[in-house]
């Protein structure tokens, strides 16, 4: 826990002093006659965020709060696999949804999930990975109108649009 | 639940194989036809001018069912436009995208030359209308003329005089500009969100004037809240009501008192002759109903009807126009 | 008597069978629609504007309110039952109705979410009724300054929300507040803050983006790790006993809901404002007036009853200004006032003389519809109650994915689903750390209103900053907030005096 709220705080001061530099590319200080600068608020603002990061290592090195003190680990070996497992999953979905699309990515990932991390039988694996897509299809493109990315699996869908649009 | 995704899956996917084929033969004889439904995306954020416009746009093709796929609008406002014209380029060659434009696409990539747009290079489709600009002040005042306004500006004195309009660099903040080299008076630019708010500001008496378009100011105008003092339009182009606003040049303060908004339609570079066609051909018949004609009139828009390369060179010579106007407000160097 | 007789003309347009069948069909819609996250009222509204092209204006505007009345309902189930708020005016619903859900309860937090909700619109459109023209003046005496004094007053109310930490409370209101600021900065109109030069970054950063990552994603997360060998999240059962038992403990809190739904209303008709401050607002002051403020975040019914009542209220409201000015008070009135002008109707002054009959058929509807969504909710209330019953290894990747479907259909763009994986996993790391995240959310609403309002009032006063109290308005909402300001800071002050003459305990 010490270790990482020090780490995490150090990296958020990190991403206040970026935001900073970020915002000054506008003006951030006080204009005549027209108040504060387009820069100003997110300036300020990340520098508020910079003082609480530094507030939160200071109480990290005088112990103060119970963060600070706690010996727990931060992630126990469990939790850690889940995180990563789940984490890591997600990402690999979202990016396949660039290739191979919503309705390929989605039930790859509902089976990978349902069968290998929750253990459940073939036939309801199955039964979630077919109805999620063809569910999220009729709601989303044809009742709502809405396209979701199809990747190169495009030209799949154009039947569909002939006979439902 | 389970049976029925599964049997519509199959029928799906059997119907795909089946009519694919078929499909393709149906629509090679009548030019390009859209397999799937078609973006089209509006350069500006949601509830503003231009969306309400590109979404009425829509719903004509949605009722008259002119096009066998429906248009989608997606709003891509973001940078002024920055974002919307970044998306256009990156999809050239895409025959499933079309653009509603405003004026930011010309101001913009002067603005932010980092974007690299050339405006020359997008597929020019048509221009739908131009909008037109007034002068308004609140009908509380008794400024009646532009020179009891100026009088009123000069006494007021720079500070005190409150111009509401859009942001900086956009439409608004050009023609008031323009108004003060013409009249030599100094005001203060409060920039808003958008055209609607500016006209409930000078209701509200929280500004002292505006440059709206008609379209913004005509539910205060006819409830005698607001009052028109003068058009940015050529002589004798307005008509029914607005027909009785005086526009600068008749008031003798010279022709080049005239702004526009456009209201064109483009879509991405490299798109096939025939796919340009079939968007021409949709816009064609939205503009030629009954109610896109009665919403032009209604709404104060000069009827403007332009395509082909005739379109590219308005856009080229607009955006040199605009280049101008930025350089004499100073917004770019 | 000419109102009452106008209204009895209104309910007879609003309850021809065309326009009744639309009112529950419309109600049924939009409740699916809102209890989607990612998806709420404006979505429903924008998507089925076009649909509306086949009946008249006025069955159309009836269906569209309808939809808007259902989405808010609907806004409130996915808060209670995912702890994702499905729309910003849904985000103070999490607090309580979170809560009570894991606690077995989200029966009752349904219930108390849907009575409130009736609550608050009925009163709005009582409201509405007696007095839109006046009130219409006061929505137009709101400028720049005011605005920026009524988003301060907002912050003041959810100040004391977050956590125990203060420095980690005060970030999570920083970091929320300067993502706000990413995108177009519209005084100058220069871009700001696009990270990278993505141009991603340019539409700035959506709520929903940040809300999905962190209550969706984050908080998916967050249950997997303490749920563990737990299959199921929630033991809610449903019964007629639970029912009346639930109406009761709602009943009770009646003082809460009229003040929501009052609040609610008169924030609502203001053009910038909208229902999220309003439903925020509520959720502060009920907190800070109760006898037991503590229990607030653990699952107490008024901390659903507040914003529920008042972001029903809010929504009702903001058609005032819609009508009677064609300033829309929120986006989703921003769509209804384009599909107004669609159909020929010219929002404005002159709307209730010259289209009567349109006016008061659509108040008359938001009664009717009002009514119908209570009915449709309740009645669904334990199909929802199925849903979550399901063994959580089946309803975790089920919300992922909806996660990612909700995150890209606002914007349309992968760029905003990267976004929200990345908020959703940071927001979970940093939650262990004991970092409250809901003020992040809140400030990344309220951000883009407060300042632009504050910038543009300061250009009109050549940057003096008096100008936002010596106005009347401005100036008595600013003396209120700063005094709510004070508070938590007076109570830290005095609860240390205490603790300094009470024997060292060791910490």
């Amino acid at each position: 826990m010490r270790k990482a709220e020090l780490v995490m705080a150090l990296c958020l001061a990190a991403f206040s002093a970026y935001l900073m530099l970020k915002s000054a590319e506008l003006p951030i200080g006080w204009i005549p006659d027209e108040g504060p600068g387009g820069g100003a608020f997110p300036f300020w603002l990340a520098a508020g965020m910079f003082v609480c990061c530094m507030s939160v290592v200071y109480r990290w090195f005088r112990r103060t709060s119970p963060i600070s003190q706690s010996t727990e680990p931060y992630m126990d070996k469990n939790t850690q696999r889940m995180f990563i497992t789940i984490a890591g999953s997600l990402t690999v979905m979202i990016g396949a949804i660039h290739f191979i699309g919503v309705y390929f990515s989605l039930p790859l990932f509902l089976m990978f999930y349902l069968r290998f991390l929750g253990r459940h039988s073939w036939p309801l694996v199955a039964g979630v990975a077919i109805a999620t897509p063809i569910v999220t299809f009729f709601f989303f493109e044809i009742a709502l109108l809405k396209t979701l990315p199809k990747g190169f699996t495009e030209p799949l869908f154009y039947p569909l649009y002939d006979m439902f649009l | 639940m389970k049976k029925i995704g599964v049997s519509l899956l199959s029928l799906g996917v059997a119907i795909g194989v089946g009519l694919g084929s078929v499909a393709v033969i149906d629509s090679a004889h009548a030019g390009w036809t859209p397999r799937k439904p078609i973006e089209f995306v509006i350069m500006a954020g949601k509830g503003g001018g231009a969306d309400k416009l590109a979404r009425f746009i829509q719903s004509i093709i949605e009722k008259h069912k002119i096009s066998p796929k429906p248009f989608i609008p997606i709003n891509k406002g973001g940078g002024s436009g920055a974002e919307a014209l970044s998306y256009l380029k990156s999809h050239s060659g895409d025959s499933y995208v079309v653009m509603a434009t405003l004026n930011s696409l010309y101001t913009t990539p002067l603005r932010q030359p980092g974007l690299g747009i050339n405006i020359a290079n997008f597929t020019p489709i048509t221009r739908m209308a131009e909008d037109t600009f007034q002068l308004w002040v609140n009908s509380d005042t008794n400024i009646n003329s532009v020179e009891d306004y100026v009088a009123a500006v000069k006494k007021a004195g720079p500070k005190a005089w409150k111009m509401g309009g859009t942001g900086k660099g956009a439409e608004d903040s050009l023609v008031t500009a323009m108004l003060s080299k013409k009249f030599g008076i100094k005001m203060t630019y409060i920039p808003y969100k958008g055209g609607g708010k500016v006209a409930k500001e000078l209701i509200g008496n929280h500004i002292n004037s505006t440059v709206n378009n008609p379209s913004e100011q005509l539910g205060f105008w006819d409830a005698g809240k607001s009052r028109p003092i003068a058009s940015f339009t050529p002589k004798g182009k307005m008509s029914g009501k607005f027909a009785k606003i005086p526009t600068f040049a008749e008031l003798g303060h010279g022709d080049d008192m005239v702004y526009y908004m456009q209201r064109s339609i483009i879509a991405p570079n490299g798109i096939s002759a025939d796919v340009k066609a079939f968007y021409v051909d949709v816009f064609d018949k939205v503009y030629k109903t009954k109610e896109w004609q009665d919403y032009m009139a209604k709404k104060g828009l000069l009827p403007g009807w332009l395509t082909g390369k005739a379109l590219t060179s308005y856009f080229v010579a607009e955006q040199a126009k605009h280049a101008e106007l930025l350089k004499a407000s100073g917004e770019m160097k | 008597m000419e109102i009452i007789n106008l209204l009895i003309g209104g309910f007879a347009v609003a309850f021809e069978p065309l326009n009744l069948g639309l009112i529950i069909f419309g109600c049924t819609v939009g409740l699916f629609i809102g209890a989607m996250p990612g998806l709420g009222s404006v979505n429903g509204v924008a998507i089925l504007l076009p649909m509306t092209f086949l009946v008249p204006p006025t069955s159309a505007v009836i269906f569209l309110a309808a939809i808007y009345y259902g989405a808010m309902y609907g806004g409130a189930i996915s808060s209670i039952m995912l702890g994702i708020p499905g729309a910003s005016t849904a985000v103070a619903t999490t607090f309580d109705g979170r809560p009570m859900a894991l606690k077995g309860e989200a029966d009752k937090a349904l219930i108390a979410a849907a009575v409130a909700s009736f609550v608050g619109g009925s009163i709005s459109v009582v409201l509405f009724t007696a007095f839109a023209p006046p009130l219409a003046e006061v929505a137009l005496a709101f400028g720049p300054p005011e605005e920026f004094s009524l988003m301060m007053l907002a912050f003041a109310t959810f100040i004391g929300l977050g956590g125990d930490d203060i420095p980690k409370t005060f970030f999570s209101i920083f970091i929320g507040l300067a993502l706000s600021a990413v995108g177009l900065d519209i005084v100058s109109g220069e871009p700001r803050l696009i990270f990278f030069d993505i141009p991603g970054f340019f539409h700035g950063i959506n709520f929903l983006v940040l809300a999905i990552g962190i209550y969706g994603i984050g908080e998916m997360l967050w249950t997997v790790e303490v749920s563990k060998g737990n299959v199921q999240m929630s033991k809610a059962t449903v019964t007629v006993e639970r029912t009346f038992d639930a109406l009761r403990k709602v009943l009770g809190t009646w003082k809460t809901m009229f003040m929501g739904s009052f609040l609610g209303f008169f924030v609502g008709i203001l053009p910038a404002a909208g229902a999220t401050p309003g439903a925020l607002m509520a959720y502060g002051i009920a907190k800070s007036t109760a006898k037991d403020p503590d229990s607030f975040g653990k699952g107490n019914i008024a901390g659903v009853v507040a914003p529920e009542s008042a972001n029903n209220a809010a929504s009702t409201g903001s058609m005032l200004p819609m009508l009677t000015l064609g300033i829309p008070g929120s986006p989703t009135t921003a769509i209804l006032l384009g599909g107004m002008v669609i159909w020929g109707l010219e929002p404005g002054p002159l709307l209730f003389v010259e289209h009567e009959e349109f006016v008061w058929g659509l108040i008359a509807s938001l009664y009717a519809a009002n009514f119908f969504a209570l009915l449709i909710n309740i009645a669904f209330i334990p199909a929802f109650i199925m849903v979550l019953k399901m063994p959580f290894t089946i309803l975790a990747p089920i919300i992922f994915c909806l996660c990612v479907v909700g995150g890209y259909v606002p914007t349309q763009d992968m760029h905003d689903v990267w976004l929200m994986l990345g908020f959703g996993i940071v927001g979970y790391l940093m939650r262990k750390l004991n970092y409250p995240l809901a003020p992040a959310v809140l400030a990344i609403v309220l951000g883009p209103i407060a300042e632009p309002a504050m910038r543009q009032s300061l250009i009109g006063s050549h940057g003096d900053i008096s100008t936002f109290f010596t106005r009347p308005i401005s100036g008595t909402i600013m003396i209120c907030a700063i005094g709510l300001l004070l508070m938590p800071v007076i109570k830290i002050l005095k609860n240390r005096m205490q603790a300094d003459r009470k024997p060292e305990k060791g910490v």
